[in-house]
């Protein structure tokens, strides 16, 4: 365990989190877009499971942060996804170019 | 190297691999099953790490709960086999631009960042994580407890409302 160093542990958080954010930038379908955030919120999960372990071995809030973050993904899944059937019901499509009439 | 270093270097290559499979294919049907074997392997980097209730709750709750509500999703909104139009090419290119400068000065940062890494070792167990969890004193976690089951609540009412058809009549008023 302790001979894989901190940074290389980090490095593949990071390129997880910009990979999300290029898939947040490039699509435009709303289920697609909620696919990169999950990948975005599980990089700062790894993160926090690995700072509590190399840094803070002896306490545990790491741990409980990433619980915390995996329920509330949990509910803004759900959350998110009755919103686009919702609008897919309204609209016929889940583009976010289609469904800018409450942008002013 | 040792083999828990292969093991390693082996799911970080799968994570991000599927990853880039994930956010860059056309159907959005495939792009629901990268994400899922993505999922998979950052469980599988919690085993390698042996912290196994992260990893347990990450298969229960990401592989099985999120993954199917996003393919369930896929499958009430559109024709699951049918191709995404794909970015145009600024906004391909721009976007690449802007991660991999992202990624250069964040990597750049941690790289250059001294983490001080604690000596004891990492003693976590479900019996010390409920105890804490529970508690109300110093250190206790009650209050988030709580705060989090009020919110999975109002969610899931906000869900229903969100989602329950509306009558005809009303539609039209």
């Amino acid at each position: 365990m302790a001979e894989i160093p901190l940074s290389h542990i980090l490095f593949v958080t990071t390129a997880l989190f910009f990979i999300g954010m290029y898939g947040l930038f490039t699509r435009r379908n709303m289920i697609t877009m909620l696919m990169s955030v999950e990948l975005i919120l599980n990089s700062v999960n790894i993160n926090f499971v690995v700072f509590n372990k190399y840094l803070y071995p002896d306490k545990l809030d790491g741990v409980f942060f990433t619980i915390f973050i995996i329920t509330i993904a949990a509910a803004e899944a759900a959350v998110a996804i009755a919103i686009i059937i919702n609008l897919y019901r309204s609209h016929r499509s889940i583009d976010v170019e289609t469904a800018e009439e409450m942008k002013w | 190297m040792t083999a828990s270093q292969i093991i390693f270097y082996i799911l970080s290559a799968f994570i991000l691999g599927t990853a880039v499979l994930s956010v860059t294919t056309n159907k959005i049907f495939r792009s629901a099953i990268w994400l899922l074997f993505s999922l998979i392997g950052i469980a599988g980097l919690y085993f390698w790490l042996k912290v196994e209730f992260i990893a347990a709750v990450q298969i229960v709750v990401y592989v099985g709960g999120i993954v199917v509500l996003i393919i369930f999703s896929i499958f009430l909104t559109q024709q699951a086999g049918k191709e995404m139009p794909k970015p145009p090419i600024v906004r391909s290119v721009a976007s690449v631009l802007a991660v991999l400068f992202g990624f250069a000065l964040s990597y750049f940062l941690i790289y250059k960042n001294e983490f001080k890494a604690g000596d004891k070792p990492f003693d976590w167990s479900v019996h010390k994580i409920g105890n804490q969890m529970l508690a109300t004193g110093e250190n206790g976690y009650a209050l988030p407890f709580e705060v989090v089951s009020i919110l999975l609540l109002a969610a899931m009412v906000g869900c229903i409302v969100i989602a329950i058809k509306s009558k005809p009549e009303e539609k039209n008023g």
